[in-house]
């Protein structure tokens, strides 16, 4: 067993997780997407991202990529929801629920890439 | 390249960045559970994320608006507090791991070598590869310097490439410290480029030379690739896949002893034609015919032998070494002392060679020789340029120095292909032809050594010269290209050595040789008869004056008159 492979794994679980509970929930209503969620999603997802850095094969950089998608998607939804709150005080209303969980949506797509591929890698391992 | 430099800084600053991104959400996360107070000093609900951020964003950077929208309450003090000291450690700790990065050895030998690959590719004009810039390689690079010729470098030595690095050169001198035995850096330092002429393997190791010579054969076989060797094994190994030039510098000058011994104005021209151009012409030592005393039976001493006894040199050997050849005559001591040298009869001997591989030594052999024989002729072989200093002081009648020996024959090979298909000839000749054209050299020059050059009679080298010739068919004689296109009564310092048609050698062509488009011609003079003769061959008014006398007429006026030709052809 190696540790670095766990932490690896773990994070990029983590975010998958994270990102999907926030998702989970009628699309519209506020009250089923918290956004303590969507924060700790972004600080995973940008952690394994970093994690991802350096490795020159071809998984490797699939993986960085689908990170990175992960990235861009959820920091448009806290911009979405930044906006809404605090810039033209419409608050969470459906519309603005609805923007943001469907771009955090998005961003479980690219996790779940990201996790079909840490699966492959793993039964690719003959060891 | 770039990009490898891109993702190594990026897999050596995950660690930093991981640290930051926990520190910032930590702090932000705390700013939105700690209560704050509004204007009025009551109760308040926390911070939003976006304020939160935007706080934790400027106090971490050290920008510092202050409290940000309300005054904080206590309890964000507080925290705020913890987060200023997290922040500026995880701030260090980034910076800090970035400096060692860019300071790491590995690092920078990555982002050195990727901007050398990247100057080279960017290189337009024809250069050589130099593999190894120890005493030789300078020799040669400064050489190549001064013709104008670029040159790529790989050294594995860093405090030689200091050095490299401080010579002050007319075009600067690309080098890399690598090894040149890796086929990778040589494939970094140009081998594939398409200006590239040809690789010197001349480092002071005999298997680095080979494996360069190698990975240049197979890489790129349009290379020419000259290797130097000091084992004659792995010269004939060189020679085996197609080394173009393999110089063994022991062989060389013991060749260059021996025909100096057999032919004395051989000897000569070879000194004139060989040295650095400009510099004043060497004294003169004719090594005398006799008997000869070998000191030490190493390769060098082993190469003399071999040469001595080809040209009907009788000698003697000391050597501490036993079991030498029976057909070599052997005295079994050292050279430092009288004795053995008394019994290789140094009193009767015309000449001896302190050939052994320590200077010191060497220099003692040649000072014991000459105080029991002050009439002899000392030939002395100096293994360390630094040693140069002793040598001078002693003042022998011919001094050995390999790496002198190997620049000199790498820069006739570059500069003048020709020349050593000159020399070849020249060997055939008898010694007073020989003497007749040194002399003549010699005062064309006025005492110094001559520039040796080839012009070749086609479209890139002599454009005004072969279009006459093409398209014209004006006769051109050997004659023409003597004279001064300033004034064609007078001739220029300079002497045609070799002509080349088809692959046919004509030595020393006369003067009323006609030429051809595609003649190859050697040439030996100063410097300004070659610039005065370049314009003569690429000027088409300068050739015409040289030609007829006449300054050609331009193109209008040749339309308008066109019964008065310019050119006389067959008039020189």
């Amino acid at each position: 067993m190696n540790l670095e492979k766990v932490i690896f794994g773990f994070f990029i679980v983590l975010a998958a997780t994270l990102n999907f509970g926030f998702f989970i929930g009628d699309i519209d209503n506020p009250t089923h997407h918290h956004i303590y969620e969507l924060f700790a999603a972004i600080v995973v997802n940008l952690i394994a991202t970093v994690l991802k850095f350096g490795d020159r094969t071809q998984i490797g950089a699939v993986h960085l990529s689908t990170s990175l998608v992960a990235d861009l998607q959820l920091v448009a939804a806290a911009c979405v929801w930044a906006i809404a709150v605090h810039v033209t005080g419409e608050g969470m209303s459906a519309d603005v629920t609805t923007s943001v969980v469907s771009l955090s949506g998005g961003a479980l797509l690219a996790n779940f890439v990201s996790l079909v591929l840490l699966i492959a890698e793993t039964v690719m391992l003959r060891r | 390249m770039n990009t490898s430099i891109f993702f190594l800084a990026l897999r050596r600053m995950r660690v930093p960045l991981i640290v930051l991104i926990v520190l910032y959400a930590v702090s932000t996360l705390g700013l939105t559970l700690v209560p704050g107070i509004d204007a009025q000093g009551r109760p308040a609900p926390p911070m939003s994320f976006f304020h939160a951020f935007y706080f934790v964003s400027y106090t971490a950077s050290t920008i510092g608006f202050g409290e940000i929208p309300v005054p904080f309450s206590d309890a964000q003090r507080m925290w705020v507090t913890v987060c200023i000291f997290l922040s500026v450690i995880g701030w260090s700790y980034s910076i800090i791991s970035l400096l060692a990065l860019v300071q790491d050895k590995g690092f920078q030998q990555v982002l050195q070598s990727g901007q050398f690959a990247r100057r080279v590719r960017h290189l337009g004009e024809p250069f050589y590869i130099v593999c190894g810039c120890g005493e030789t390689g300078m020799l040669i690079a400064r050489a190549l310097d001064r013709s104008g010729i670029r040159v790529v470098a790989l050294e594995r030595n860093d405090q030689r490439i200091q050095e490299v690095e401080l010579e002050d050169f007319a075009a600067d001198i690309l080098v890399l410290c690598a090894d040149a035995a890796q086929p990778q850096n040589l494939i970094l330092a140009g081998l594939k480029h398409r200006s590239c002429r040809g690789v010197l393997a001349i480092t002071d190791d005999d298997s680095a030379n080979l494996a360069v010579a190698i990975a240049s054969r197979l890489v790129n076989p349009r290379l020419m690739v000259v290797a130097r060797v000091a084992s004659p094994s792995v010269e004939r190994n060189m020679m085996s896949f197609g080394t173009h030039y393999v110089v063994n510098h022991f062989e060389k000058f013991a060749d260059y002893l021996a025909q100096a011994i057999h032919s004395p104005s051989w000897f000569r021209l070879v000194d004139l034609l060989t040295g650095l151009p400009g510099q004043k012409v060497p004294e003169r030592h004719d090594p005398p015919v006799g008997d000869w005393v070998v000191c030490g039976y190493g390769l060098f001493g082993q190469a003399v032998v071999r040469n001595l006894e080809r040209q009907g040199v009788s000698l003697t050997v000391i050597a501490p070494e036993q079991n030498l050849p029976a057909t070599v005559r052997h005295i079994v001591g050292h050279g430092m002392e009288a004795e053995p040298l008394r019994l290789a009869g140094i009193e009767t001997a015309v000449g001896i060679v302190a050939g052994g591989d320590n200077d010191t030594n060497n220099l003692s052999i040649a000072m014991t020789a000459k105080e029991i024989n002050p009439a002899l002729f000392v030939v002395v072989r100096q293994n360390r340029v630094a040693n140069e200093v002793l040598f001078d002081a002693y003042d022998a009648d011919f001094t050995m120095v390999p790496s002198r020996i190997v620049a000199r024959e790498c820069m006739a090979l570059i500069t003048s292909p020709l020349l050593t298909r000159f020399l070849r000839h020249v060997r055939a000749w008898p010694d007073t032809r020989a003497a007749s054209v040194a002399r003549q050299l010699e005062e064309l020059c006025v005492h110094r050594v001559p520039l040796v050059w080839s012009v070749r009679l086609n479209a890139a080298d002599a454009p005004a010269a072969h279009k006459l010739l093409m398209m014209e068919q004006v006769t051109i004689r050997m004659e023409i290209l003597r004279r001064d296109p300033a004034a064609r009564q007078d001739f220029l310092p300079l002497l045609p050595l070799l002509l080349v048609r088809d692959g046919r050698d004509q030595e020393l062509p006369e003067d009323e040789t006609v030429l051809k488009p595609g003649d190859e011609l050697l040439f030996a003079g100063t410097r300004a008869a070659k610039t005065a003769q370049n314009l003569a061959l690429d000027n088409r008014n300068a050739l015409e004056y040289v030609l007829t006398g006449h300054d050609a007429q331009g193109l209008l006026w040749r339309w308008f008159n066109p019964t008065k030709r310019a050119g006389d052809p067959g008039r020189g």
